[in-house]
């Protein structure tokens, strides 16, 4: 019971439009039969402080990953939460969340790798929402436990480990790209962490070889809502330099920015084999004996 | 230092947060966010005084006064943090009215031990942790002083 999209011509040309819901399209659905709302932070505790009507909450850190395993949730794991947030196979769901949707982007990811069909971002998330002065409530849903299937996560297609990145670099530097989201600073390798985050322990400096530097936000508005097509293809065709048909692997520094950066080059843009790394510069940064650029330039693979 | 010896506010407030099961512990850190006061005038008009704590994930910012030996700890951090605001909360109550030597004995540890590494998770609770480090090394400066 899927709702029917938004067609909004804010969305005009992006390859995949009924991936995104604007502000006004969300407001005139709340309540909608099929559609489940949900909020990913980065703060555990801002949907407490006020969330959309109706919309459930999930953590990043505590309801999608693993606690023991540097994983995410397996396929009971992920069928017992979808089943006690009220949604079903066929549920529509829409996601937002704070810092330009960094988390909910994530959280859209991980909802991809079990194949969860329908499911779309809140285009500027909550600070768009909030900006609006549109309707928040401290009131907690309590969905009746919902039929979901232990479906199993294919890390396959969307998911890149450490060693497919090493395979891909082996590729023929024509078909490929990698593509690192982090600051500038981190990318050159003058500091391991993003401006103002916690230092997360990474032994080394730098940047994947080859890999070209497009900071997330670039693909941001200044309202927060996705940039047009125009302005993302002269960012990451002209730019960057992909192409169609290039397999393109996007890292950062846990994965919640290249979750962002994926969302775009997959659904905006329509890549079609894109990777998202979420080893990403935490494990890279730290693994012995994987090859290290340092400085503003993408940099050569070295024959080692 | 032993258990006993921890001040009388920390432990309350770590007893309170053990008593309540997962879910209603972040509603406390809720209550402590939305407790959390302004900065006095004489810091919020000289933004110079504060320091940044670089650990946590959102702009936090705390300034320490030492008089006559006893710690008084200033924290802001906007309302979209709450999370860091509950943690600046906490240590700005459990801290209040100790002796400089009394805050540099609590132990480091003290953000693990209160029953919130499950609820919040053990990475976010760092900011806390920070938040305490660099409380005690101003308290150790102005002491010096």
């Amino acid at each position: 019971m899927t709702v029917e999209t938004d067609a909004s011509p804010a969305f005009a040309g992006y390859a995949h439009p009924e991936r995104l819901v604007s502000t006004e399209w969300l407001a005139a659905n709340l309540g909608t039969p099929g559609l489940v709302i949900v909020e990913s932070d980065e703060d555990v505790l801002l949907y407490e402080t006020g969330h959309i009507p109706g919309a459930v909450k999930i953590d990043w850190h505590t309801d999608l990953n693993d606690p023991l395993v540097r994983d995410y949730l397996d396929g009971e794991g992920f069928a017992a939460l979808m089943s006690s947030k009220g949604i079903s196979r066929d549920s529509t769901v829409v996601i937002y969340g704070d810092k330009n949707n960094w988390w909910a982007a994530y959280a859209l990811w991980v909802f991809s790798l079990f194949g969860h069909e329908d499911v779309r971002l809140l285009d500027g998330g909550r600070a768009k929402w909030e900006a609006e002065g549109r309707e928040y409530t401290t009131e907690t849903p309590s969905p009746a436990p919902s039929d979901y299937p232990v479906v199993e996560r294919d890390d396959t297609v969307l998911r890149a480990f450490k060693e497919d990145v090493l395979d891909h670099l082996g590729l023929a530097p024509s078909k490929r790209a990698l593509i690192d989201v982090r600051s500038p600073e981190e990318y050159s390798g003058q500091r391991t962490t993003a401006p103002a985050y916690p230092e997360e322990g990474t032994l080394r400096a730098g940047h994947i070889p080859t890999a070209h530097s497009v900071p997330w936000a670039k693909a941001v508005a200044e309202d927060g809502t996705f940039k047009k097509v125009d302005e993302l293809n002269a960012i990451y065709r002209d730019g960057a330099g992909l192409k169609d048909g290039d397999d393109v692997i996007a890292y950062c520094r846990i994965g919640e920015r290249s979750s962002h950066t994926w969302f775009v080059l997959q659904h905006l843009l329509g890549f079609e084999n894109v990777r998202n790394y979420d080893g990403s510069w935490t494990e890279w940064g730290s693994a012995v004996r994987v090859p290290i650029v340092k400085g503003e330039e993408p940099g050569e693979l070295a024959v080692r | 230092m032993s258990e006993s010896d921890l001040p009388p506010a920390l432990a309350t407030i770590r007893d309170d947060f053990l008593a309540l099961e997962q879910r209603d512990r972040l509603q406390l850190l809720l209550e402590f966010a939305n407790e959390l006061p302004e900065l006095p005038a004489e810091y919020a008009d000289h933004p110079d005084l504060l320091e940044r704590v670089e650990e946590c994930q959102s702009p936090v910012f705390i300034f320490v006064d030492v008089r006559d030996g006893v710690v008084q700890l200033h924290a802001t951090a906007p309302k979209e943090a709450p999370t860091t605001r509950g943690f600046a909360s906490i240590l700005v109550q459990g801290l209040a009215g100790l002796t400089a030597d009394e805050v540099l004995e609590v132990p480091d540890d003290y953000p693990l031990t209160i029953g919130l590494t499950e609820a919040v998770s053990p990475l976010r609770i760092r900011g806390m942790s920070a938040l305490l480090g660099r409380t005690k090394r101003q308290v150790r400066e102005k002491r010096a002083a």
